[in-house]
């Protein structure tokens, strides 16, 4: 915004109501980053239960990344080892599914994931009524409120979210070397690995959001008197 | 340099007497109703007060006299169940979401009791929030946040988080922060409410000052008897009702008697 555009808004300021206010994405960027670090401890812990879940999720693909690349090397020796290992291929079959067992296991864990987040983030607004309040009062408007909750839960989740699909894929891969040897590493393509650690990135940002979603609507909708009557 | 003040006073003054007749603050019929469980209380019983621009008004009461609620309604904060509240001769219900946020930003500057100086953020990072919000660019925002941080005396602890203030200085930010885009009106609820008898003064003083050399309307509500000496007019409330209205003159007649009254 240039200083004639400034002078303008004050010329007419005077008098009548307008209607801009504005809250520049940089600037939100800026606010949001430093909320998370004044409260690192806590939105580490915040972000503790995602990063466990997207690795579990990252750990169960990149295993099955490692056994589809142990079958499509096409050497019986590692099929027999996959099979005496647990795996229940068939003799026809090129390619190892999740089982739905294990996709159970991986759904309920990402749910439970989802609510920590929402318990957590609600939390984490009933601790800032007071300065979502002081904002309104400033003049922010809900969706003010609303980017700057969703912009900090975006930045926790894709943290969380990278180091957990990193973590999981190390530790499956390390798996895979303890059970299988040398021979399953260098059978595994990297592609596929890349994809799941892709994929598991992007869950895990997705439910960060889907998680504070409520937590930030009920921020956003907050009047600012019942923000400043809250005793803390 | 010690004339300077007295030539903005004297500006001041003359703006004053100028626009003595506008009035900033309209209030008619205002009621408001509190729903506690099945019980509806009547915390304001149908208010109607004037102020005119450029005056510091303390709004007097006892606790529980509705003189918060009012306070509220004034600062477009609360709706009020009927009655309407003018500000700058616009009805505060007529307005949306965009206008009111722009009226909380630009017309009216809030100070309160518990400071509510947002904790993350540096007193710089305070003040300059709202001058954010109002669209100014980030430099002409920081040079205008530290002339207002030494305004208030504070130029040199502008990189400070509250927790590294003390309750005055905090205030002092949050006065600063509260005329951040010039405001028509600072609305003061209990400023010295949290502070001890020295700070408290130093903060009213500040605030005469700046409603004097800045022709800011400044609207506290207080029990501090040491508002009284510096308003030019006092609002009374009694149970939901305007009690009365004193002008400067008469209160320094009747000063003696209000320290017996309570």
């Amino acid at each position: 915004m240039n200083e004639k555009a400034i002078l303008d808004d004050i010329s007419n300021g005077s008098g009548h109501i307008q209607r801009q206010v504005r809250l520049p994405f940089l600037k939100s960027l800026e606010i949001s980053v430093k909320s998370i670090r004044v409260r690192f401890f806590r939105s580490l812990i915040t972000t503790m239960s995602l990063v466990l879940a997207v690795s579990f999720l990252s750990f169960v693909n990149v295993g099955n990344d490692v056994a589809n690349g142990m079958l499509a090397a096409g050497d019986p020796d590692l099929r027999a080892t996959l099979i005496r290992s647990g795996y229940d291929i068939g003799p026809a079959e090129t390619s190892v599914g999740s089982s739905a067992k294990q996709r159970w296991i991986v759904i309920l864990s990402l749910l439970v994931c989802v609510v920590g987040i929402v318990n957590a983030q609600l939390m984490a607004v009933t601790e800032r009524f007071r300065e979502i309040g002081t904002m309104k009062c400033l003049g922010a408007l809900d969706r003010f409120v609303l980017r700057l909750f969703i912009l900090e839960a975006g930045i926790q989740g894709l943290a969380g979210a990278c180091a957990g699909a990193l973590i999981g894929a190390v530790f499956s891969l390390i798996n895979a070397w303890l059970r299988f040897g040398t021979a399953a590493l260098s059978a595994v393509s990297l592609m596929s690995i890349l994809e799941s650690v892709a994929i598991a990135t992007g869950v895990g940002v997705f439910l960060s959001l889907l998680g504070v979603l409520y937590p930030a609507l009920v921020a956003a909708r907050m009047q600012p008197v019942e923000a400043m009557r809250i005793e803390q | 340099m010690p004339f300077a003040p007295c030539l903005m006073k004297c500006e001041a003054l003359k703006v004053l007497s100028m626009e003595e007749k506008a009035n900033i603050v309209r209030v008619t019929g205002v009621t408001k109703t509190f729903k506690l469980g099945k019980i509806n209380v009547e915390a304001l019983k149908g208010i109607d007060l004037v102020i005119s621009k450029g005056n510091y008004i303390s709004i007097m009461g006892p606790s529980g006299s509705g003189k918060s609620t009012l306070f509220n309604m004034i600062g477009g904060l609360d709706k009020p169940t009927s009655g309407k509240v003018y500000i700058d001769e616009v009805d505060i219900a007529q307005l949306d979401a965009y206008e009111l946020a722009w009226l909380r930003c630009r017309k009216i500057g809030y100070i309160f009791q518990t400071f509510n100086i947002i904790q993350v953020m540096t007193a710089l990072e305070n003040v300059t929030l709202p001058m954010v919000f109002a669209g100014m660019n980030n430099d002409a925002a920081v040079d205008k946040g530290m002339q207002l941080l030494e305004l208030v005396g504070l130029g040199d602890r502008y990189s400070h988080k509250p927790f590294e203030l003390s309750g005055g200085q905090q205030q002092r930010v949050a006065i600063a922060r509260a005329l951040a885009n010039d405001p028509a009106i600072i609305l003061a609820d209990e400023p010295t409410g949290n502070l001890d008898l020295t700070t408290g003064e130093e903060c009213i003083a500040l605030l005469k000052r700046l409603s004097q050399e800045r022709g800011v309307t400044v609207i506290s509500a207080t029990h501090d008897f040491k508002m009284l000496n510096v308003s030019d007019q006092v609002v009374w409330i009694r149970d939901g009702r305007v009690d009365k209205i004193e002008d400067r003159e008469e209160l320094s007649i009747s000063i003696g008697q209000i320290g017996s009254r309570e």
